[in-house]
């Protein structure tokens, strides 16, 4: 067991952890982050994307003591007190159906806004290409983005 | 109690944001794999590496002492209780429906049968036991191809045999429409096997409290799991319990009674203990059912000017390893739709079922209809070709005018609305049709090396399964109606209960829309609650593109039977007559003295507190009704589609899409759209990226998502989508759309490939159409017609 110590959404969490845990797992089953849901087991779908330390992850690729000392958002910690401009873009552009793929979605766009904050379609697709949707074909997930980063808040 | 507010504006046509979002933008969905119960075991399940195999022994033994595993369990510890997984379309009176064993017994026919269970304390332990389980296979030789599979001599599946089933469909002169016909062209298609891919794999959580049972599943039909567990499985019904907690996708593949649902239930008894079962993608891509894999033989005999004489179909259809629960009925939902919008003399159709040592296959997102559709807009492509007329104008020539509606099929079915010409004209002019058909002229005359292609797609479907009837007539298990609760709370408010369990549809959305019109209370005042057969008792659940067309109707006729009990209380509160009264935006007023009135949220309340109701009325306005459609739902539409080819590369690139969708009247515009591109995206995934493929001996080589191309944002193009509405025959005018999009753009796509290489004599190419199955049909076409055009 290793002890790992990481911060998740603005809490620091110490725990003793198996040096195989996926991050994944300690997210949804240690520290109790459900919203980060699991899609694949090869790091193509997207779906269990956060943040750690700024930088957008597949956290079912990482593991958690390889998260030792990083600073990790996930879905339920982008909003601050006010839904996030991609969560709002989201929203308003119908951009997500069943949501599965919808927190790693946010996150990617929001790692891929910070780095373009004002990209074309063409990048906003290229930069998404990591994370899969079955539902919305991406038409309003790629309308989103361009919202989000119209929106003058979005950074 | 003024009555000077104004009635609320109609709720039908507005683009209402979802009211499913905020928990899912915020990551506080209830998923299945987030449920944890107390002293809760996990599921790890032993799959056959072998496609074909008899099971000569299975020792659990050595599982057992590894650190937290609690129990291990073959095939034969459930022989005595497993019975057999569920088909419930038995689609002729002599078809094969071979036992099917959750767990296998003595035979495997599959890669990834399950054979044997770990029961650990956490999802890693139970994983890590597998590896402690021996197994001895015989192996057995597979069955692979369909084609080959009921010759002589060819390796048994079953002691039965290789053929299920053949179903067989005719109406008119065949031999007259064919005889002596100017123009006969015969095609093979090949529908290939895909893998549906819900986001949300699958997972299962049973829980046994003494002798009720509770089983959450992400699935998409709770009350028929519900029913099939207790019908199948011995558990009686009023002890068993479904929840459907927030489901991530379905397109079919949770339209399912699986192996994974009854062992976890079976088990949770043997072990005392909530378990739970979280598929891994690889596991998802083996035993999730798979859909398609057909091959089609088309016939179509037609007259010089390009009317349609006849059509006549020949299906081989790959069951997979056994008949799940709808499988050997997909084909038959197609057997109606190859005539699609077309009129004709005569038709006939056949299938044969056929089984093999694969994965099931059973419905996926549009079940039979996107394989017709595509083997008739295909075909007219190149009977268009053959005569040389124009594809569009080929089928205008053949469909049915809007003025011919209610129009009743060469198949009998009774179309009741369209307008094919309506549709096609919107298509024409977004897709700016002719200029790109002079582009496509001058291209091939200076012999670009990319090349344009125009792909049509002119189709309808049936869908909102189904009346009941002839869902009978068909010899499907079950009906097709759908329930609806209205239960009026005391304040006013209002929850409603549907049958119809909803899995990224947004139906809490739709529903309230369509309750907020019929009860004139604000939509904001309106829950939705579904997916809990504790909850909502009675169902059959969404699939079909069934629960607008369906559910929503049971919603109306809840409804107007809380309007006609609020009505009589209303009376009684206003001293008037109910013949006296009018219902409009929510209030019951007095005619001639709009003064005089009440809102149904008013009388809820008085009707709760039951104070002076009039004598015989009981204290309650909550109402049920179950709603069976008359008729199936025909949405239909235009799709056009541009590609450009690189020559060199055989690289396609889609430059735009057009798609026109007539779904009827629309509930909410946003909700359609997005059901459009998906289904859109869904549809071109078939043509061009996605095929579960199996190697030749039997092993599925496409488990994972690196295997199996799911296209990406970076893969697809943006949609141009409009719509046309003719409303359909029933009181909302609604049709179905879950399904549209992918049942038209498979064709509309293919066809623009094909129409780019024409020139390079090339006729066909076999999806899904790679950069190199297009390279390579270009390298043959050009060989036999001597040389690039």
């Amino acid at each position: 067991m290793a002890h790992i110590t990481v911060t998740v959404d603005g809490v620091k969490y110490s725990d003793q952890v198996e040096p195989r845990l996926l991050l994944v797992h300690y997210l949804r089953e240690v520290v109790g982050k459900t919203g980060t849901p699991i899609g694949c087991d090869t790091s193509n779908c997207g779906a269990c994307t956060v943040l750690m330390d700024g930088q957008s992850v597949k956290s079912c690729s990482v593991l958690a003591v390889q998260a030792d000392g990083s600073d990790v958002t996930t879905i339920e910690g982008l909003a601050n007190g006010e839904l996030h401009p991609v969560q709002r873009a989201f929203h308003e552009e119908h951009a997500l159906q069943c949501g599965y793929c919808t927190p790693g979605m946010i996150m990617a766009a929001t790692d891929l806004l910070r780095d373009n904050p004002h990209p074309t379609e063409e990048e906003i697709r290229d930069g998404l290409e990591g994370n899969l949707c079955r539902c919305t074909g991406y038409e309003n997930i790629v309308r989103a983005v361009k919202r989000a980063s119209e929106s003058a808040v979005a950074q | 109690m003024t009555a000077t507010i104004d009635a609320p504006a109609a709720e039908l046509g507005k683009a209402r944001l979802r009211k499913e979002d905020a928990k899912l933008i915020t990551g506080q969905t209830n998923w299945t794999d987030n449920i944890r119960l107390p002293g809760m075991l996990h599921l790890a399940f032993l799959r056959s590496p072998y496609a074909h195999a008899k099971i000569s022994r299975v020792d659990v033994s050595g599982a057992l002492g590894q650190p937290g595993v609690i129990a291990a369990f073959s095939g034969a510890d459930f022989a005595a209780e497993q019975g057999s997984l569920p088909c419930a379309w038995p689609v002729t009176p002599d078809i094969v429906i071979p036992p099917h064993p959750p767990m296998a017994v003595d035979e495997v026919r599959y890669v990834g049968e399950a054979v044997a269970v770990v029961v650990a304390r956490d999802r890693y332990a139970a994983a890590d036991a597998l590896a402690s389980i021996d197994v001895d296979y015989e192996p057995l030789p597979p069955v692979l191809d369909i084609r080959t599979a009921l010759d002589e001599g060819s390796p048994k599946v079953h002691e039965a045999g290789n053929k299920s089933y053949e179903w067989v469909f005719a109406n008119g002169d065949m031999d007259a429409a064919f005889r002596d016909a100017p123009v006969v062209l015969e095609r093979n298609y090949r529908q290939q096997r895909l893998i549906p891919c819900a986001m949300e794999p699958r997972a299962v959580v049973a829980q046994w409290i003494a002798d009720e049972v509770t089983l959450w599943s992400a699935t998409q039909i709770p009350h028929v799991l519900r029913f099939a567990l207790s019908a199948f499985f011995g558990i009686p019904e009023q002890n068993v319990r479904v929840i459907a907690p927030d489901v991530g996708g379905g397109f079919g593949s949770k339209l399912q009674v699986t192996a994974e649902e009854v062992l976890a239930v079976l088990i949770g008894r043997k072990v005392g203990k909530p378990v739970k079962w979280t598929e891994s993608r690889t596991e998802g891509n083996l035993t999730v059912h798979h859909g398609r894999d057909q091959w089609q033989k088309i016939r179509i005999a037609a007259d010089a000017d390009g009317r349609i004489r006849g059509l006549e179909v020949d299906l081989l259809a790959d069951m997979g390893a056994y008949l799940m629960l709808v499988t050997p009925g997909v084909p038959l939902l197609g057997a109606f739709m190859f005539p699609a919008i077309y009129k004709m003399d005569a038709y006939s159709f056949k299938c044969t079922g056929v089984f093999t040592t694969k994965m099931p296959t059973d419905a996926y997102r549009g079940a039979g209809r996107p394989e017709a559709t595509f083997a008739i807009e295909r075909i007219m492509d190149e009977l268009a070709v053959a005569l040389g007329i124009e594809p569009l104008e080929l089928r205008e020539r053949n469909w049915i005018k809007h003025e011919e509606f209610p129009y009743t099929t060469i198949c009998g079915l009774t179309y009741d609305s369209g307008n094919y010409e309506a549709a096609t004209a919107k298509a024409k002019e977004l897709f700016d049709y002719d200029v790109l058909r002079e582009e496509q002229r001058q291209r091939n005359e200076r012999g670009d090396k990319v090349r344009l292609g125009i792909g049509i797609s002119t189709f309808t479907e049936m869908c909102g399964l189904a009346p009941s009837r002839v869902l009978g007539s068909l010899s499907y298990g079950a009906g097709g109606w759908e329930s609806a609760s209205i239960r009026m709370l005391p304040t006013g408010k209002v929850e409603v209960v549907t049958g119809s369990s909803a899995h990224g549809q947004g139906h809490e959305t739709a529903w309230s829309q369509i309750v907020a019109d019929q009860l004139g209370v604000p939509f904001e005042d309106i829950r939705v609650l579904h997916g809990d057969t504790l909850v909502s008792p009675k169902g059959m659940d969404t699939y079909g593109s069934r629960s607008l067309a369906v559910g929503g109707l049971a919603l109306v006729g809840a409804c107007d039977k809380v309007v006609a009990k609020a009505k009589i209380i209303a009376a009684a509160m206003l001293e008037a007559s109910a013949d006296d009264l009018e219902f409009s935006g929510g209030r019951f007023s007095v005619r001639g003295d709009p003064e005089a009135s009440r809102t149904i949220q008013e009388i809820a309340l008085a009707t709760f507190a039951a104070h002076a109701l009039p004598d015989g009325v009981e204290p309650s306005l909550d109402s049920d009704a179950t709603y069976d459609p008359d008729n199936f739902s025909f949405p239909h539409g235009t799709h056009l589609c541009a590609t450009e080819v690189d020559t060199e590369t055989g690289f396609v690139k889609i430059r735009s899409y057009v798609a026109v969708d007539d779904v009827g009247v629309v509930v909410n515009p946003l909700i359609v759209e997005g059901q459009v591109h998906g289904g859109i995206a869904q549809g071109i995934a078939q043509a061009l990226y996605e095929e579960g493929v199996y190697d030749d001996e039997g092993n599925l080589v496409t488990t994972t998502l690196a295997d199996y191309l799911l296209p990406s944002a970076a893969d697809l193009p943006s949609y141009q989508t409009e719509r046309t509405t003719t409303p359909a025959n029933n009181r909302l005018g609604v049709k179905g759309v879950g399904e549209a999009g992918t049942i038209a753009s498979t064709p509309a796509v293919v066809n623009a490939i094909v129409d780019a290489l024409r020139s390079f004599g090339v006729h066909d190419i076999t999806m899904p159409c790679t950069p190199e199955r297009v390279w390579r049909a270009i390298q043959a076409g050009s060989e036999q017609s001597g040389g690039a055009a």
